[in-house]
């Protein structure tokens, strides 16, 4: 059973890296338009960078 | 572009106070102007294309982004650019457009709200998997240590989320019992709090059963449904407040000859007032100088113009359609006509038999109930084995099983799905319980002017003109910018009328348009300065010197789908009625041309409010549907009410529902779709209920185990959520 003292601590990593990518979609106004957003990727204008 | 008869809030700040606003804009924000519009119209990723490049392309933008989510453009640009440029950008791309406040200030606070919500829920998510990892082990059968370890674990995890996540039900349910009240939070905490210290002290004394998973999953579904709940309402609240910046903010005072733009607010009883013409009467007040005609259709609901002269007394709110007028002020702010109608709002809403929603109905029921089952199963089981930990054990799993996962998911999913397919259709929800009351409609009464008419005039028959008096027409027409001179100048140039050469022609403010055609005096004006007799109805008349006098009439435009919104409504079985502050001709005429039985003409606000009270004495369910100031008592009063977006604040802020675009067709649509909701979250509150009735005698008999629990909430929810889906 020793392997649990690997796999718990890494299960709760990549579960809290995760959390962490969320805070950060959060933060970056990601969820302001979903409809929007959806619609765009299949918009024929091309740009260098992703629109602010 | 046609002229509106009654210029829409939105031109109006437009005329008078567009240089004003723009200075304010450079002093406020030196480097960038952001701007936002609302437009209704868009609905597709073309459409995000098309706005975008135009908008793009319009000098002085540096960036626009449309949101389809909020159906609204949000656009930096340079301080120089007006919002009237941008909205004319938009209209020729083809779409309406509204201007907003930029008050985004507001609408950022919102969104920290919000954010704090999706922030609770996420962790809440992140917990509950991690926990529920764990006791998928325990329950596929660790034993002694390692279960004890992964119990340990899982308190570990779950203290600090609840800790975290659960702080919108804690202060809800706090407050709640401060005022010695129950809401549904209060079993909710109990439940979350109580399954969390019987698991610790059950993982203590190395128990099996442990409720962790259970208290934070709890959580999570229950913190679903209140992000669900907000961003509905955010949405609409986020929209009503930014329509609700379209008011008369500036009037020009003369101060020793000079004119100065200043706020309405610093407006004195005793100033003068310059009203330009397309100009909005800030104040109540005596005309000094000027001749004009005055449209009053925002208050009364008449499409006449009235003629204005020194001595006459005008109301704030009413529209300057000619000559520039000076007024002398005569009542200000509070005291103005404006705000007395506001205060029979006021009058209105205190009398409002207060609606109680299916889920407060359900929640009165609910959580009175709950406590008593999870307290008998207690005090029976104590009773019986006399045993706290069993007792106390039994007692958490019976308010865990019948926690309000589903109740609480069952409104807000529904009512998100319904809200987000209405606003796809041009429909803004503003209040939580709308859609339950537009399902009970059965009698649907229209305004008039503005809301089944778009407030444009339209000419009616020109047959008994001939060709010589039409030329002459369009001549004087061309001379003034009165909405009837452009609507007849429309009229006369699509049938190809060439204007008749006219000497010494002259607008005159109030009356009309005058000239000499071939040496001889022709007019175009009012009845009485023309020397005919005037008739009910909106015209104007055409004189030539010597020869009887012709009448030119006017009718009022339909609003699109005007027609289409009556049929629907009459054929699902609803009773339509107009009622109207216009003169009966004019009413009985449009009632005439959509098939409307019932009407009232020439109603005093306090009429209309007076008939939907007696509609609801006789047990009808009244759907109110107006747009004036005259409207706003009658909009309270209604059992639920919908106006327009270019209807006065006042009216918007006492409707439950806003429609955002020009067209009335969705209004058949939304009774439809608000039937339907209602009719799921019934249903839904069926499914919760079937639940309960399988799953709390297993909790009362102590056979319910964590997997039991943890199968019953999930299962519940998530058949709400996917009943609620089936809506679109």
């Amino acid at each position: 059973m020793s392997v649990l003292s690997y796999l718990i601590p890494i299960s709760l990593l990549l579960g809290g890296a995760g959390l962490l990518f969320f805070v950060f979609t959060v933060r970056t106004n990601q969820y302001d338009d979903p409809e929007g957003d959806a619609r765009r990727i299949l918009n024929g204008d091309y740009d260098d960078r992703p629109k602010t | 572009m046609t002229a509106t008869m009654r210029p829409s809030i939105s031109a109006c700040p437009a005329c008078i106070a567009a240089p004003g606003a723009e200075d304010i804009a450079q002093r406020d924000v030196p480097k960038e102007a952001k701007l936002a519009i609302s437009v209704p119209g868009v609905h597709c990723g073309a459409c995000i294309s098309t706005l975008e490049r135009a908008l793009s392309t319009h000098p002085g933008v540096n960036s626009a982004r449309v949101n389809l989510t909020l159906k609204r453009a949000l656009i930096e640009a340079e301080p120089h650019v007006s919002p009237e440029e941008i909205i004319s950008t938009i209209n020729a791309a083809g779409y309406e457009a509204y201007e907003l406040d930029a008050g985004t200030l507001a609408a950022r606070a919102q969104d920290k709200a919000g954010r704090d919500l999706l922030m609770r829920l996420a962790v809440a998510g992140f917990a509950s998997m991690n926990v529920m990892l764990l006791s998928v082990s325990v329950w596929s059968g660790a034993e002694g240590a390692t279960r004890d370890m992964f119990h340990w674990i899982s308190a570990a995890i779950a203290f600090p989320t609840i800790a975290f996540s659960g702080q919108p039900f804690f202060k809800s349910a706090w407050s709640a019992l401060r005022n010695k009240r129950l809401n549904m939070d209060v079993p909710i905490v109990l439940a979350i709090s109580l399954a969390l210290v019987t698991s610790l002290w059950e993982t203590m004394l190395s128990g099996h059963h442990a409720y962790f998973d259970a208290s934070l999953t709890l959580t999570f579904f229950l913190l679903a449904g209140r992000y669900l709940d907000y961003r509905t309402r955010a949405i609409a609240r986020s929209a009503a407040q930014e329509l609700a910046a379209l008011e008369v903010p500036r009037a020009v005072r003369l101060e020793e000859g000079l004119e100065r733009t200043l706020p309405v607010s610093e407006l004195r009883v005793g100033d003068l007032i310059l009203v330009r013409p397309g100009g909005r009467m800030p104040i109540d007040g005596e005309i000094l100088e000027g001749w004009s005609e005055i449209d009053r259709s925002l208050l009364t609901g008449e499409t006449r113009p009235i003629f204005a002269e020194p001595g006459m007394s005008v109301s704030a709110g009413e529209v300057n359609l000619t000559g520039p007028l000076t007024l002398r002020a005569t009542a200000v702010g509070q005291d103005t006509s404006l705000h007395r109608m506001a205060d029979l709002v006021a009058i209105a809403e205190s009398g409002r038999s207060r609606y109680t929603s299916l889920a407060d109905a359900a929640a009165k029921l609910y959580a009175p109930g709950v406590h008593i089952l999870a307290a008998l199963a207690f005090v029976g089981w104590y009773l019986y084995s006399w045993d706290v930990r069993i007792s106390l054990n039994i007692a958490s799993a019976v308010l865990i099983i019948t926690c309000p996962c589903a109740l609480a998911l069952a409104v807000p999913a529904v009512t998100t799905a319904a809200s987000g397919r209405l606003f796809k259709k041009g429909l803004l929800i503003k209040d939580a319980t709308a859609l339950e009351r537009l399902a009970q409609a059965d009698t649907v009464v229209f305004d008039k002017t503005g809301t089944l008419t778009a407030g444009i005039p339209e000419v009616g028959e020109l047959d008994h003109l001939g060709t010589r008096d039409l030329t002459i027409a369009l001549g004087l027409a061309t001379l003034s910018s009165h909405p009837l001179s452009l609507a007849l100048r429309t009229a006369l140039e699509a049938r190809g009328v060439k204007a008749a050469a006219l000497e010494s022609g002259r607008e005159v403010p109030g009356y009309g348009a005058e000239g000499l055609w071939q040496g001889r005096q022709v007019r175009l004006g009012r009845a009485q300065w023309v020397g005919a007799k005037a008739s009910g109805s909106t015209a104007a008349w055409l004189a030539v010197d010597g020869e009887p006098p012709l009448e030119i009439t006017f009718s009022d435009r339909l609003r699109p789908g005007a027609q289409e919104a009556v049929a629907a409504l009459q054929a699902s079985g609803l009773e339509v009625i107009m009622m109207s502050g216009d003169s009966a001709g004019a009413v009985e005429a449009l009632a005439q041309r959509l098939g409307i039985a019932q009407w009232v003409a020439e109603a005093l606000p306090g009429d209309k409010a007076a008939r939907i009270a007696q509609l609801h004495a006789d047990g009808k369910k009244v759907l109110m549907v107006g747009d004036g100031l005259n409207d706003t008592a009658a909009l309270t009063e209604a059992h639920v009410s919908v106006s327009p977006a270019s209807a006065l604040d006042a009216a918007r802020v006492a409707s439950d529902i806003v429609l955002l675009g020009t067209d009335l067709s969705p209004l058949a649509e939304a009774i439809k779709v608000a039937g339907k909701a209602t009719q799921r979250i019934r249903e839904n509150f069926q499914v919760a209920t079937v639940y309960n009735i399988i799953a709390v005698p297993l909790a009362i008999a102590g056979l319910c185990s964590p997997l039991i629990a943890a199968l019953a909430m999930s299962t519940s929810s998530i058949t709400v959520s996917l009943n609620a889906l089936r809506l679109k």
